[in-house]
């Protein structure tokens, strides 16, 4: 059952279209990401589907009510932490929970969710004594205090360690075990690739793919393995090529790149060793979903044309 | 956050509690502990009570005088100081507070939650008004039991005319907040228009004091036709209407234009 449906969605700042005929819809329960560079459209597109923008085009439906005429009703059943929003400085950690959860019918237990999101021991610092890091893990817990059956979740594990990083995308996975539905933003794809059951790709305000993780990048040659070595004589392509397990072989200066699907590295080394060609500095690469961002936009996250 | 969401959606009833004042009570109880934590508010509430003891102590402006017509200075200058805490209250407090909250993002973050992010500004406006009327209602009760300033003589009078000058002020503190880009910049702001605005109250020159050319000016500004009037019900009259309609007018035209330019984020 799908709880978020968009369709045709259209926004214009002036002369600059940030999102452009997007449409997806998300099923119950779900992770749903929606990834894309800095820029692209990721945050306008969610803002419109919180309710926070007015689209100029495009319907939105979320938890079967109208995005607009039902706002108030779907406000109490959503819960969204957004990319820039400080609280008041000198507000406690334990006020802001009892604050919001106060705004709910049926808020959860702020002591567990402060617990839960490691925070139990700062309940009684202010806002502004905080580290960035905490200041995020509050900005989760308020977006989870009104028990939503959908969270939307904005680049979250911005600004956070590594180790912290995992934590949170621990209590992500927490989420869905309890069939809450998350909408993630993120431009960090380890993080998709981790957490999302599915997502869209996101690339100057339009949908240029949607699919699973695994199909995303399957989509880049077969979303089989590469192999990478410097060859210790110069060899014909075909003695590769002519493997079925192999789809591809390029050159680089001095090094052989080999991509194929199934026993790949097996097929290649016994053929090799046939011949007497030894492979140094053999390494297996997998295609990634970094990999296959590049591949379907042509730009890697960080912006560099390619 | 135990049971699934399923089972809740069942029990859940959807309308229950949406739109409309939801949490002004809460928003409310949150500002006012806010304010008790910021070392600014303390100025605003002891600097008027502190001045009008100091006057009251001072045999200068605690004797009748020739250069306020006979009367005793004190006795003008307190209505002047009630001008001058509604003036702070508005472009300092106010002003300030609604403008960062818009440049923290507190007000886009409740606009995706039940509450209205206006409940929040009139919170924040319920919780100085309070405040304000503390502040008035200690200065009033010191100055008269401890140096025999009369009570405002003409109650009703006083309090229509006190309303409307702090609606009128309150209405240029939202508007200053509403163009100003950050809250630090909104108190700047406000900071600049309060001057004109207690210099027209009679800060400087209470009462008789005040020249009539200056007079006739400060009539058409909120805080100079609003301490007339204040000062007129406390002498014993009711505010003629003139003094009333001028802050009434302002609080209209200032705040319709304040809530159109208000900007959430």
């Amino acid at each position: 059952m799908a709880v978020i449906e968009v369709a045709n969605l259209r926004k214009q700042y002036g002369e600059h279209v940030a999102v452009e005929d997007v449409s997806f819809t998300v099923e119950r329960g779900e992770i749903f990401g929606i990834v894309g560079r800095n820029g692209a459209g990721k945050t306008t597109t969610v803002e419109c589907v919180e309710g926070l923008r007015k689209p100029d085009r495009g319907k939105v439906s979320i938890l079967g009510m109208d995005a607009e005429r039902d706002a108030d009703s779907i406000r109490t059943r959503v819960g969204v932490q957004l990319q820039q929003s400080q609280l008041p400085e000198k507000m406690r950690v334990d006020e802001a929970m009892a604050l919001f959860a106060s705004f709910y019918p049926n808020p959860a237990n702020t002591d567990e969710l402060l617990h839960d999101l490691g925070l139990a021991e700062k309940r009684r610092t202010p806002y502004k004594k905080l580290s960035g890091g905490q200041q995020q893990r509050l900005a989760i817990a308020l977006a989870l205090v009104g028990n939503p059956e959908i969270a939307f979740l904005d680049e979250l594990t911005t600004g956070l360690d590594p180790a912290a990083r995992r934590d949170t995308w621990h209590l992500i996975e927490g989420m869905r075990d309890r069939g809450v539905t998350v909408v993630l933003v993120t431009h960090f794809m380890e993080e998709a690739e981790r957490l999302c059951d599915r997502l869209a790709l996101v690339d100057s305000g339009r949908i240029v793919a949607l699919d699973t993780p695994a199909g995303l990048v399957s989509r880049v040659d077969g979303g089989g393995d590469r192999l990478r070595f410097r060859p210790s004589t110069a060899f014909d392509d075909k003695l590769l090529t002519d493997l079925p397990e192999v789809t591809g072989v390029a050159h680089t200066a001095s090094q052989v790149l080999v991509s194929g699907k199934g026993n790949l590295l097996q097929a290649v080394s016994a053929t090799l060793t046939t011949h007497g060609i030894v492979a140094l500095d053999l390494r297996v690469e997998q295609t990634t979903l970094e990999d296959a961002f590049l591949a379907l936009t042509g730009r890697t996250l960080d912006g560099d044309n390619n | 956050m135990a049971t699934r969401v399923e089972d809740r959606v069942t029990a859940r009833p959807v309308s229950a509690k949406s739109g409309g004042m939801v949490g002004l009570g809460r928003l409310a109880g949150s500002e006012m502990r806010l304010m008790r934590r910021e070392p600014g508010i303390l100025w605003v509430i002891a600097l008027p009570i502190l001045l009008s003891v100091v006057f009251g102590l001072i045999p200068g402006t605690s004797t009748p005088s020739p250069d306020v017509g006979g009367g005793r200075f004190i006795d003008f200058y307190v209505p002047v100081l009630v001008c001058f805490v509604i003036a702070m209250m508005a472009l300092n407090v106010v002003a300030s507070a609604l403008g960062t909250y818009r440049e923290r993002g507190v007000l886009r973050r409740l606009a995706v939650t039940p509450v209205r992010p206006a409940t929040l500004l009139l919170a924040q406006g319920l919780v100085s008004f309070t405040i304000l009327i503390g502040v008035v209602a200690a200065m009033v009760l010191i100055t008269g039991l401890a140096f025999h300033v009369p009570m405002p003589k003409q109650v009703f009078g006083f309090l229509l005319a006190l309303v409307l000058a702090v609606a009128s002020m309150f209405s240029i503190g939202l508007l200053v907040a509403a163009l100003a880009p950050t809250g630090r910049a909104a108190n700047g702001i406000g900071t600049v228009v309060m001057f004109p605005s207690v210099f027209f109250a009679g800060l400087w020159t209470p009462g008789p004091m005040m020249s009539d050319t200056i007079r006739g000016i400060s009539e058409w500004t909120p805080l100079g036709a609003g301490s007339q009037a204040i000062q007129e019900a406390w002498m014993g009259t009711f505010p003629s209407l003139f003094h009333l309609a001028v802050p009434l007018g302002y609080t209209l035209v200032i705040g319709w234009v304040a809530v159109k330019k208000f900007r959430w984020e």
